[in-house]
């Protein structure tokens, strides 16, 4: 479903802060795969999505999405087949549009956007349905500016918005990070119910182990633009963070041991 | 008065393509200053020389969409800041408005418009012409309403609201930026038309610092009524032009040297912006800063969170 084949990336090259986020990165995602990936800071976890979304093009390599090459492909039109969830709350919906509105537009992904309503009538009790999974009575605020929503029903709403209009890949970028610790536990549980759901193909950056460890069928670790750990679904099974801190901890060290070598 | 309101009510439909702009697209967009004009030479020129006044409008429309094409493709292909996308546009606009009218200005007089039209139908210059005049302003607007709600009008607004948002969902925020100038510069054109027939002329300089007057529109209006939904956010627009023009027309009966006009419109956008700052039209407008509204709920979890449990697993 998602083919990403010997990516790299580099910022700022040739001058003195020239940075190599990405370096060579190869993954492979079947259909329904959900993919956790954790990281330092700088790994290049967020490169790798947003090279997959067309925020960024590859220097090198490719990135296809069922089968389609998509490298060159502008980030809006390869949007009809991707979904992506922001870490920022206020990023993933519009704010002085209504809740409704918001799901009109999300509604439309993968649609040319005509001047038929926005919100028509039978459309109203389609979003009034999905909202319902939520289970927090945005289904009763449909009128209701997004703006005013607290942090975490922005992002369980944002969450809805991306899945609802049945995109082929879910990005999904520390989506819990920004919120609460009880606000966060609601999103990930609606995020596996969702991906269950549709049987989403999804990568999920994350910050927090014990979340990579809980939620998905696979998990990548990366250092420094590599990924430099795979786990598929057996290997993950019996991990704790405290196994991920001590496999990170050796390859670090493999490479600081490297760095002292050379000196 | 009655002119005061006849003006106020011309001058809306110029302001409700700056509304477009300035506050759904949020791009301050001086093009303006260029399109109305260019839509007051191409109406004079086309009734001068024999068309209808109709048609004429319908032209002067089009060539305002032009002008926003242009300034839309300098912002989006091009990559200039939009300022300075509208100041490009509206000089060059200066000169293209002079080959238009083959002069600095054509004079209407004795043709037949969209005034003398209204006169025919036994419309009256009183309370009858700012009737006709509101309820052709008003059914505009509810055009505009209608356009905002469809799925086409709701990228528009989302494109103005969060880019970064409606990118992820299939819009390609350019053409938005385009199709909005295009919308509130071809707005703007016809407004340019009809002052042309109104005063009875149109003249090179007759655009100069209407970007003031548009801005004044919306920011006035809106900080008494509010932006709470589409269909207030326009009518207050339309409210703003009108009452724009009486406080000029109060300021020039009270004595005041035309000359300095303006100046005192200058001012008075001055006003209207400084004083929700201090408070005093807070309470008037229920929400005229929506961005400053919207990002606190969000923000104030995202400080609640810092010290949580999963700081300490983060590597």
């Amino acid at each position: 479903m998602l083919e990403i084949r010997d990516v790299s990336k580099t910022f700022f090259p040739n001058t003195v802060n020239e940075r190599k986020a990405l370096r060579g990165i190869d993954l492979h995602l079947d259909e329904g795969d959900f993919v956790t990936v954790i990281g330092s800071n700088g790994a290049g976890k967020s490169t790798v999505l947003n090279t997959i979304a067309g925020k960024l093009t590859p220097d090198t390599g490719s990135v296809s999405v069922a089968g389609k090459d998509v490298t060159k492909m502008a980030d809006h039109r390869r949007a009809q087949w991707i979904g992506r969830v922001f870490q920022d709350p206020t990023a993933g919906t519009a704010p002085n549009l209504t809740i409704q509105e918001n799901m009109a537009l999300a509604f439309r992904r993968g649609h040319v956007r005509g001047l038929a309503a926005g919100v028509s009538k039978s459309r109203k009790d389609l979003f009034r349905e999905a909202l319902t999974t939520l289970e927090l009575g945005l289904e009763n605020r449909l009128t209701t500016k997004v703006g005013l929503l607290s942090g975490g029903q922005r992002q369980a709403l944002s969450l809805l918005m991306a899945t609802f209009s049945g995109p082929k890949i879910l990005l999904l970028d520390e989506h819990t990070a920004a919120l609460d610790p009880s606000r966060a536990e609601l999103v990930t549980r609606l995020t596996e119910q969702v991906v269950a759901e549709h049987r989403l193909t999804t990568l999920m950056v994350t910050h927090n182990m014990d979340q990579a460890l809980q939620v998905g069928n696979r998990l990548i670790m990366m250092h420094d633009g590599e990924i430099i750990l795979e786990l598929d679904e057996q290997e993950k099974a019996g991990k704790t963070a405290q196994d991920l801190l001590a496999e990170f901890g050796k390859i670090k060290g493999a490479v600081v041991d490297d760095k002292t070598m050379l000196q | 008065m009655i002119s005061a309101l006849e003006l106020g009510l011309v001058y809306a439909v110029m302001a409700l393509g700056v509304y477009l702009t300035f506050r759904i697209l949020n791009f301050p967009d001086l093009t303006v200053d260029g399109s109305y004009t260019s839509g007051a030479a191409t109406a004079a020129i086309l009734i001068t020389n024999g068309t209808h006044w109709a048609l004429a409008m319908v032209a002067a429309f089009f060539v305002g969409t032009a002008a926003g094409l242009i300034t839309g493709l300098l912002h989006t292909k091009g990559k200039i800041d939009g300022l300075l996308a509208g100041i490009l546009t509206m000089i060059a606009l200066y000169s293209v408005n002079l080959r238009i009218m083959g002069g600095a200005n054509i004079p209407l007089l004795g043709q037949d418009t969209l005034f003398s039209g209204l006169a025919g139908f036994g419309v009256g210059r009183n309370w009858q012409s700012v009737a006709v005049l509101f309820v052709l302003v008003f059914v505009l607007k509810l055009v505009l309403d209608w356009f905002l709600h469809t799925d086409m009008g709701l990228a528009l607004q989302a494109t103005g609201d969060n880019e970064e948002m409606i990118r992820s969902y299939g819009v390609s925020t350019d053409r938005m930026k385009i199709l909005g100038l295009m919308l509130s510069n071809g707005l703007v054109a016809l407004c340019g038309s009809a002052m042309a027939q109104y005063q009875g002329f149109s003249d090179i300089s007759m655009g100069i610092g209407l970007i003031l007057v548009g801005l004044a529109s919306v920011i006035v209006g809106q900080a008494i009524f509010g932006t709470r939904t589409v269909f207030i956010a326009t009518f207050a627009v339309i409210v703003g032009a009108v009452l724009y023009r009486v406080i000029i027309q109060l300021a020039l009966n009270a004595g005041l040297n035309p000359n300095d006009m303006k100046l005192i419109s200058a001012a008075l956008v001055v006003l209207a912006l400084l004083l929700p700052q201090f408070g005093i039209a807070k309470r008037l407008s229920i929400r005229s800063r929506a961005t400053a509204d919207s990002s606190s709920p969000a923000a104030v979890d995202a400080e609640a969170d810092a010290p949580t449990p999963q700081e300490a697993t983060r590597a």
